[in-house]
């Protein structure tokens, strides 16, 4: 009697094994946490960091412009004096929300839009060719259209890059609404009476979450780069609130004389989406093995 | 053959016109007015309506949609506001710089990208393989323009070896000072795309050198080189070629940042420049040939693929 108790497991004790089995094979990636610890640390400078050097990321000096990197600013300074290294922590608070709100807004419509085309299939079509059209011009140049018609704040370039980013993450959850529409298990629950909404919310939108996530963590990459590519442009979160992209933007007619100015912003952009890169990897291994790369 | 160009020309109409809406729109989301621009700063306001009416933007938005694909259909992309050229005029005439920059790029990216891949898929977990997959992460994670920045630093200002900027034709300047002018751009280019390509060809060559008829070909004596080159590579290629629209628009959207650090006077620049002049016939213009060329890769890709997997049909 026991042994057959035994290997019955109860459905939510499956699933709370798999969620484990999950966490134990990303504890075990080593991509992975190479990946989380890098922007774990990057999350704290940018958290903690700006209390504890206590200086304004705006307070001008005109007798300490361009000092190289030294014990009083350890990554130098700029044109008006201003220290580099309180100014790349600060920085890092408008580029890491800044990433981390696209991904967030790619992620939401891009699954609303995903799952509606590729749960109802008559509207499927006409989404997809839209979200096709979309995609039709680079990323980069559709953000610079929308930013520029916005104007240069920081919320527009948000909203920019959720536009480039959106149609792309419809389509990777789009593919796998296909994939989990024919699964059995979502036959024997519209058989058993649930609704398109319950079907949804409890059976699909779980179901793809794997791939969303992924694609997520490379989206929060790639607008950490763009932001500071559109800044470079010209229509980035205008100065003097610092971003990684102004910095390096400002310091480039001084980028002969005065390196360090645009070198560490630079360098924290990297490896910030390297970090997430890294994360991402780990995670496309653990949660979605068939999953290749999108841009 | 013909038959499948046709089906999938076809299957692209409805794209390639939401492609044309979607320029239209995104000019008409710009602020300011296209007339006060013309007209300038000190302009009458009577000046500003009589421009107004000339560009017939006093008409409902439909109608201006209407006429302006009327004018698509006869070939016509507008005038640029700025420019005092047509915009196609204006793209010809960058289109030179831009397709140079490409080709170079293409030609470093393909052979050393796909060279990589093969040995990263062949030395699998080595220290190559590990190598291979450094690039293609620093090729994701690293911006573009700091890297075309930093390297103008090292190899125009500190070493001298050559130009930081400025583009010199290759007909009239010749073919030494046109490679100077791009071999640098060429080069931050592919280092992005390297990455990225030797990446894709790495896991396609990985599924094919696990198949049965690898082993067949050593099994029956077929050199190592035979095996992986020409049994194992042509296997793989199918993927690389599925991949190499995304390598072209990485390539486009790449170039929009690389032209502006070096200075290059292509299609990139003229859309930034157009952006920034809110030159509204000029955006809508090139964001719309843009679109057209990046749906029409789509559909070379789509071709050449049925080309080298014959499974592959478009009916």
């Amino acid at each position: 009697m026991t042994d057959v108790m035994l290997a019955v497991t109860p459905p939510q004790m499956l699933a709370k094994r798999r969620r484990f089995r999950v966490l134990r094979k990303l504890a075990a990636h080593r991509s992975f946490k190479i990946g989380l610890v890098l922007v774990t640390i990057l999350v704290l400078c940018a958290i903690i960091g700006p209390m504890l050097t206590g200086i304004d990321p705006t307070a001008m000096s005109i007798r300490s412009r361009f000092k190289p990197p030294s014990v009083r600013f350890p990554f130098g300074s700029d044109q008006y004096g201003r220290d580099i290294l309180t100014r790349v922590l600060h920085g890092g608070r408008l580029s890491l929300s800044l990433g981390l709100s696209v991904a967030l807004i790619s992620g939401v419509f891009g699954a609303l839009i995903g799952v509606t085309a590729g749960y109802f299939r008559a509207i499927d079509p006409y989404v997809m060719r839209l979200m096709d059209a979309l995609m039709a011009f680079p990323a980069i140049l559709l953000a610079i259209g929308i930013g520029a018609a916005l104007g240069a704040q920081a919320s527009s370039i948000v909203v920019a890059l959720s536009v480039a980013y959106v149609p792309r993450t419809a389509r990777i959850v789009r593919a796998s609404v296909l994939v989990i529409r024919e699964m059995e298990y979502l036959q024997a629950a519209r058989v058993s009476g649930a609704g398109d909404l319950h079907i949804i919310v409890k059976h699909v939108l779980p179901n793809c979450l794997g791939p969303l996530i992924v694609q997520l963590t490379f989206i929060f990459a790639y607008a950490i780069l763009a932001e500071a590519a559109l800044s470079f442009l010209g229509i980035g979160p205008p100065p003097p609130t610092p971003s990684w992209g102004n910095i390096i933007a400002e310091g480039r007619d001084y980028s002969v004389e005065a390196w360090w100015v645009m070198l560490f912003p630079g360098l924290a952009v990297s490896l910030a989406a390297l970090g997430m890169n890294l994360l991402g990897d780990g995670l496309r291994d653990v949660l979605d093995p068939r999953l290749k790369i999108e841009t | 053959m013909f038959r499948a160009i046709i089906v999938r020309l076809m299957q692209s109409i409805p794209v390639l016109l939401l492609v044309a809406v979607l320029s239209f729109i995104l000019m008409h989301l710009l602020p300011g007015d296209p007339a006060v621009v013309i007209a300038g700063a000190d302009a009458t306001p009577a000046a500003v309506e009589r421009i107004r009416r000339e560009l017939g933007l006093d008409q409902p938005i439909w109608e201006q949609l209407l006429s302006w694909f009327l004018g698509l259909a006869q070939g016509k992309f507008g005038s640029s506001l700025v420019l005092n050229q047509t915009v196609l005029s204006a793209v010809a005439e960058r289109l030179p710089v831009t397709l140079s920059l490409a080709a170079l790029s293409l030609t470093i990216t393909l052979p050393i990208g796909i060279t990589l891949g093969i040995l990263a898929a062949y030395f699998r977990s080595s220290w190559i393989d590990a190598g291979v997959m450094m690039i293609a992460l620093i090729g994701v994670s690293v911006p573009s323009f700091w890297i075309a920045i930093l390297s103008v630093i090292l190899f125009s200002v500190t070493l001298g070896w050559v130009p930081s900027s400025g583009y010199a034709p290759l007909l009239t300047a010749g073919p030494g000072p046109w490679f100077a002018s791009l071999i640098q751009p060429a080069m931050v280019l592919s280092l992005f795309q390297i990455g990225f390509l030797a990446r894709m060809t790495r896991s396609a060559m990985l599924d094919v050198l696990d198949q049965d008829f690898i082993r067949t070909a050593r099994a029956k004596g077929v050199s190592e080189w035979r095996t992986v080159g020409k049994h194992g590579f042509r296997n793989a290629l199918v993927a690389v070629v599925t991949v190499s629209g995304i390598i072209l628009s990485l390539l486009i959207g790449g170039s929009v940042v690389v032209e502006q650090v070096f200075a290059l006077p292509g299609i990139g620049r003229l859309v930034v420049q157009g952006i920034m002049a809110r030159d509204y016939p000029l955006i809508q213009g090139t964001m719309l040939l843009f679109g057209f060329a990046f749906v029409l890769i789509n559909v070379a890709v789509d071709i050449i693929y049925t080309l080298v997997d014959p499974r592959v049909r478009y009916d």
